[in-house]
Parts: C-alpha cells; sequence; structure tokens
C-alpha cells in the first residue's frame, strides 16, 4: 500500500448518476486483491477534508500510445454521485491531479478452484465483485444476481457476461430483468447449486437477507461491508462493526477498513449491526 | 575556522531538535493521541524515526468498547468524532503494541486516562516501569464516573488532584493533556503545573455537534462529539498563547495543524512542539511534510535553531 500522487486518465458518465474514473497507478494491480479499497483524496484543497473510500473495480493497462512509451497502467473506480465529495468528484478531468491511498484492507477469498461460485450485487455493490469475478472465471463457474431500485442501477452486466459469468438481473420497479429481490433467486440458484460459495455486496438489508438465506443452509458466505471512515487504515477507529461474541466486558470490535471490508458471515454479530443512517444529500459537509 | 562551504551547511541544517520534560526529540513534530493508532498503522507510509516522538491511543485500565457508529462525521473544514476511548487496554497495550514500538529508534509517549481517580493511578503504576516508556499524556478530558460524570479537566480541583495522584504513582516525564471546553484555559494549566506536570498539551477537541435535517437526528449515535481539524486552529492558537504565558513548563500545541506553517504558528506562540491529529487521516505522510516545511522555513529566514522560534511573538 502506498499514497499515489497521481492523475485521472477519464472520467466518464456511464447511467445517470453513475461515473467511471481511470486513475494512472503503475504497479498497482501486482499489489491489489479483488475486495480490497482506496481512500481517494477528491481535491488538494478543502472541503471536503477527509479522503472517501472507494471499492477497486479492476485494474488494467491502458492501449499503448503511438508515443512508444510502455502501455500506462490505470485503476478504474465505478462510483454513484450522493453529495459533495463524489459531487465534485463527478467533475474531474483528464490530467487533474488526485491521490489514491491504497490498495486497502482484506480482500476476498477466492475459495476453491472449481467450486460454484455465486455473486450478488446489490446498486453500487457490483463494483468488488467484478474484480472479484476477473480472478474467479478463470478457475470457477461464476453466476452474478444483480439487482437495483430501477434500470439505471443496473451496471456493466455486459462487462460481467463478457467474462462469461452468467447473470440474473432484478429490479425493483421491473424495468430491467425480473420484477422483485435479488433475494428470491438466490433461494432458487442455491436449491439449484447447493455447494455453491457466495460473494455479496450491497446495502446492509440486502446483506442481512442473503445471510438469512446462507446461515440456515450453512453455505460460505462473503461479505463486503461499508462504514463511514475517516483514515482507511486501522488508527481512527470510526469505522468498527461488532463482531460475533462482542460484549462491553470483552469488545470484539473490527475495523471496516482494516480487518474487512470483506468479512466471512460467521465473523459478524448480525443482530446488532449498526446500519449507517442514511444523510440527506448536502447534509454532510 | 570554517571555509565557505562548510559555513553554508552549516547554515543550510538548523537544529531541530527540542527537549520536553527532559525528552529528547528530533524535530518538534509528533501524532496527537487517538489519530496515529498504536504506530504500527501508519508504518508503511511514513519513516516513524523521522517525527520527534510517537504517542498512542489513550489507554485505560481494562479495555474499552467505546461509543456505537456512526462515530465520524465530517463538518466543514473539520471532523466530529465520538470514538468514546475505545482502547486495548494498558496489559495488552504493553503485551501486543509494544514490542513493535521498541523497534524503533524515537521516543514512545503513551496517552492514557481513567473512569476514576484510582483507575487514573493504576495505570500510572503500570506503566512506571516499563523502559520503552519515554513519557506519559495525561487525558484529563474524560468524565468522571464515580463524581456523576464530570469532566476531570473541566474542574481545576478535580484535575489537580488526578495529576497529583499520577505523579506519586510516575517518576517519568508528565504531559498533561487539556481541555478548551473551559472559560478559562489558564485556570486549569496553572492547577496541572503545581500538581507536578512536566509539560502541557492543548488543546483536546471542541464538544460539537451537527444534525441531519432530514431525519432530525444528531449524526453521530453519541449525539455529541469533538471537533478537530483545520476549524479549531485559531480557537488552539490562542488557547496555546495563553497557556505558554501563564505556566513555566513547556506547552505542546495541538489543533488543526494540516502544514508547516500552520506549526509555526504554535512556536512562535509560545509551544516547544506540536502534535498533528487529523491531518494524518488527510495524507499519511503529512508529519514528514511537516518535519520538511519547518526545515526550509528556518533555511529560508536564516534561523539556525528551531528553538529561537518558539515564544517570538512580536506583539
Ligand atoms: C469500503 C468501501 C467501498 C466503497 N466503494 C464504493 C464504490 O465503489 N462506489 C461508490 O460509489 N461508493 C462506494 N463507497 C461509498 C462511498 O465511499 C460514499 O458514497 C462516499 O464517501 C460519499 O462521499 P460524498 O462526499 O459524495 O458524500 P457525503 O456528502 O459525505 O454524504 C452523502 C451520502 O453518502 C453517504 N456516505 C458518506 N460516506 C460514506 C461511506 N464511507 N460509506 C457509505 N456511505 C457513505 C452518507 O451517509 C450520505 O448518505 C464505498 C464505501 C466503503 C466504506
Ligand atoms: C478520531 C480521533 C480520536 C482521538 N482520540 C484521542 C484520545 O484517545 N486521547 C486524546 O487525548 N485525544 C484524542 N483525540 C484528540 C486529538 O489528539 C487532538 O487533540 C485533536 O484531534 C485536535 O488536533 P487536530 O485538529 O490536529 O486533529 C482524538 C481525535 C480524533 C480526531
Ligand atoms: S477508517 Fe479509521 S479505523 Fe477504519
Amino acid at each position: 500500500m502506498k499514497n499515489y500522487k497521481t492523475m485521472v486518465l477519464s472520467n466518464q458518465e456511464i447511467s445517470p448518476g453513475y461515473h467511471r474514473m481511470r486513475i494512472l497507478a503503475p504497479g498497482f494491480d501486482e499489489i491489489s486483491r479483488p475486495g480490497q479499497f482506496v481512500m481517494f483524496r477528491v481535491q488538494m484543497s478543502l472541503p471536503p477534508l477527509l479522503r472517501r473510500p472507494f471499492g477497486i473495480f479492476r485494474t488494467g493497462f491502458l492501449p499503448p500510445d503511438c508515443d512508444g512509451l510502455p502501455p500506462k497502467e490505470y485503476l478504474e473506480l465505478l462510483y454513484k454521485v450522493v453529495g459533495r465529495g463524489t459531487g465534485i468528484m463527478s467533475d474531474l478531468h483528464e490530467g487533474d491531479r488526485v491521490e489514491v491511498l491504497g490498495p486497502l484492507g482484506k480482500g476476498f477469498d477466492t475459495g476453491n478452484p472449481g467450486e460454484e461460485k455465486i455473486l450478488v450485487g446489490g446498486g453500487i455493490g457490483l463494483v468488488p465483485l467484478f474484480s472479484l469475478a476477473l480472478e474467479l472465471t478463470k478457475t470457477s463457474k461464476v453466476r452474478l444476481l444483480m439487482g437495483g431500485r430501477t434500470r439505471d442501477d443496473i451496471l456493466a452486466v455486459t462487462e460481467f457476461e463478457r467474462l462469461g459469468v452468467e447473470t440474473y438481473v432484478s429490479t425493483d420497479d421491473g424495468s430491467l430483468g425480473e420484477e422483485g429481490m435479488v433475494t428470491q433467486v438466490l433461494q432458487r440458484k442455491l436449491d439449484k447449486y447447493p455447494h455453491a460459495a457466495v460473494y455479496a455486496c450491497g446495502p446492509l438489508p440486502m446483506l442481512r437477507a442473503v445471510h438469512d438465506i446462507c446461515a440456515p443452509r450453512g453455505t460460505s458466505l462473503q461479505v463486503s461491508l461499508e462504514a463511514l471512515m475517516a483514515c482507511g487504515v486501522g488508527a481512527c477507529l470510526g469505522c468498527v462493526v461488532k463482531g460475533r461474541g462482542h460484549s462491553e466486558e470483552n469488545p470484539q470490535l473490527l475495523c471496516t477498513c482494516k480487518e474487512g471490508p470483506v468479512f466471512r458471515a460467521e465473523q459478524l454479530d448480525w443482530s446488532n449491526l449498526e446500519k449507517e443512517p442514511d444523510y440527506c444529500e448536502g447534509c454532510a459537509s | 575556522m570554517m571555509n565557505c562551504r562548510e559555513e553554508k551547511n552549516k547554515r543550510s541544517a538548523p537544529n531541530l531538535a527540542v527537549d520536553i520534560a527532559g525528552i529528547h526529540l528530533r524535530n518538534p513534530v509528533m501524532p496527537a493521541s487517538g489519530t496515529f493508532g498504536y504506530g504500527e498503522e501508519y508504518a508503511t507510509y511514513l519513516d516513524l524515526e523521522g517525527i520527534g516522538a510517537i504517542i498512542t491511543k489513550g489507554l485505560s485500565l481494562k479495555p474499552k468498547a467505546g461509543n456505537p457508529t456512526p462515530r465520524i462525521a465530517e463538518t466543514i473544514s473539520g471532523m466530529l468524532n465520538a470514538i468514546g476511548l475505545q482502547n486495548v487496554g494498558v496489559d495488552a497495550f504493553i503485551k501486543y503494541k509494544l514490542p513493535f514500538l521498541r523497534e524503533i529508534n524515537t521516543p514512545v509517549i503513551v496517552n492514557f486516562f481513567g473512569n476514576t481517580l484510582e483507575e487514573y493511578g493504576e495505570v500510572a503504576e503500570r506503566l512506571s516501569d516499563i523502559p520503552e516508556v519515554a513519557g506519559v499524556e495525561l487525558n484529563i478530558s474524560c468524565p468522571n464516573v464515580k463524581k456523576g460524570g464530570i469532566v476531570f479537566g473541566t474542574d481545576p480541583r478535580a484535575a489537580s488532584e488526578v495529576v497529583a495522584l499520577v505523579r506519586k504513582n510516575i517518576s517519568k516525564p508528565l504531559i498533561v493533556k487539556l481541555t478548551p471546553n473551559v472559560t478559562d484555559i489558564t485556570v486549569t494549566a496553572r492547577a496541572v503545573e503545581d500538581a507536578g506536570a512536566d509539560a502541557i498539551s492543548c488543546i483536546n477537541t471542541l464538544t460539537g455537534m451537527a444534525v441531519d435535517v432530514r431525519t432530525r437526528r444528531p449524526r453521530l449515535a453519541n449525539t455529541t462529539g469533538g471537533l478537530s481539524g483545520p476549524a479549531i486552529r485559531p480557537i488552539a492558537v490562542r488557547m496555546v498563547h495563553q497557556v505558554a504565558q501563564a505556566v513555566k513548563i513547556p506547552v505542546i500545541g495541538v489543533g488543526g495543524i494540516m502544514r508547516a506553517m500552520d506549526a509555526l504558528e504554535f512556536l512562535i506562540v509560545g509551544a516547544t512542539a506540536v502534535q498533528v491529529g487529523t491531518a494524518n487521516f488527510v495524507d499519511p505522510g503529512a508529519m514528514a511534510g511537516i518535519v520538511a516545511g519547518i526545515e526550509e522555513f528556518c533555511i529560508e529566514e536564516g534561523i539556525s535553531d528551531v528553538r529561537e522560534l518558539i515564544g517570538s511573538l512580536e506583539v
């Protein structure tokens, strides 16, 4: 991990409110694992003061320029504009200076080759699942169950398909794929592939529902959590979640940034996971 | 006789070292407690042997769970935190965190607190014979559970009592960290000096609050929290100025330092050294940049010893 003082290579809106940003990051691929994240410094001046955490969508190389220089290695983020920081990010252009601290945290355990894998993504939660799919599809059959509010929240499905991932889409309003919850699809898939390992990232209620399906079946489940973060490196203790067996006398608090963001379901105290309240946009400075 | 070249080299490397209560610091820059974990969290981003000292997260007698989340909220040019002093406890610190720090050639200052007077005394005792601990920093900004939750640091008598007890239990250099949430900080400063403090650090965070207007809920689960970051710097500078004039012991300036220029403000108003807190989150290399910036400033201004700056305010 290091602090890359680098620049934006490209930044595009791909669906209303969703953007993809490529950042120059030499050597990043070598050291990062699927499920890790970065702390992104939106701009060198204030505000916002603190960095913002983002998952790693993918790493790659730009096609070589005709300048004869080696191809540029990039890190790609996919983000949703929800407030001030992401708003400023969406206005960044090629060549703008940014800082990226990472890769941070623990990523996914990619499990056994050949094992069936089911990825469950809710909205922006697909981000770490894409870098995971890049890895898993090398050795396993991978299925993606993708949920969102409307069709605008369903992203990058064709890219998953290009990797050979079988995808199933559901939306709350039925504007794309099946109408309803992604968890209904998960029930059916687990009935059919009872030995599959499940990987999930999305809003906490979705993760809880996925856990409630997997736990009684004894299905292996890894989840990627979000938390408000100040440091991203385990120093501020702002991002803790309760681990299994937590009590006041014997605190079992896990830093989402350092011991996560990916956790095995059995590490967490599911009955006491606190949902971060949804602040209204613009309330956060 | 020095030749020209030697003369120039001498000029270009000003002395940055300072002493705080007998602790020798290679430069006046150290982390603020609670923003730097136990040191190892930042070891990959910053040369721990390039800063003046390492200050740990605040420790208590027993491990402490801290507050529910959300524990942090960004505000204009600052952040509120209500971590609730979560820490591993003094024994686990000595067993699991100190071995890493032992290998680093930089003085380790342990920040600690108690929920009762007795707890303060007991933690001090446990730290007293640990050779790797260069000094301690006493956080008196916590509520005294036995006295109905009044904050030790806001009552000069309680502050004086806790400092005197800790003084009795430990012979290591004792820094007392003051809370700014008082009417006149010089009163507490004098009280802790009289009770035996070797140095004072100030300021801790200012109590603040932020509300989500749509849900009408506080943005922190604890309702209120401590404000830190650039937003508090002018207040911190003012308080360090006042305290430095009120006491004879050295003062360490803390509050909103982001760059070398900010650190210099504190030195000029009378701080012997500074602590950097929230800035570590924004840039994990911040302290290295601040040390370099102070050195550069001294060279540009023809200052051969950083101590010349301390209390050099022109009024
Ligand atoms: C490990 C991790 C990975 C993430 N990956 C992605 C990603 O790949 N793409 C993406 O779009 N977003 C991701 N997020 C969420 C992203 O960090 C927030 O959306 C972002 O910080 C909001 O910044 P802002 O200044 O625009 O919002 P603010 O103005 O600060 O707040 C606006 C809204 O965003 C919410 N928010 C603020 N900070 C966070 C946070 N740290 N986590 C969750 N919600 C937050 C607030 O509750 C509020 O509702 C991730 C978060 C974490 C912890
Ligand atoms: C997340 C966080 C945790 C903190 N924890 C402690 C602590 O355990 N003990 C303590 O004395 N001060 C603690 N502080 C206060 C800082 O040490 C410092 O006094 C304050 O943040 C002001 O400095 P800054 O503006 O540079 O951050 C904490 C501050 C923050 C932001
Ligand atoms: S964000 Fe600071 S400890 Fe996790």
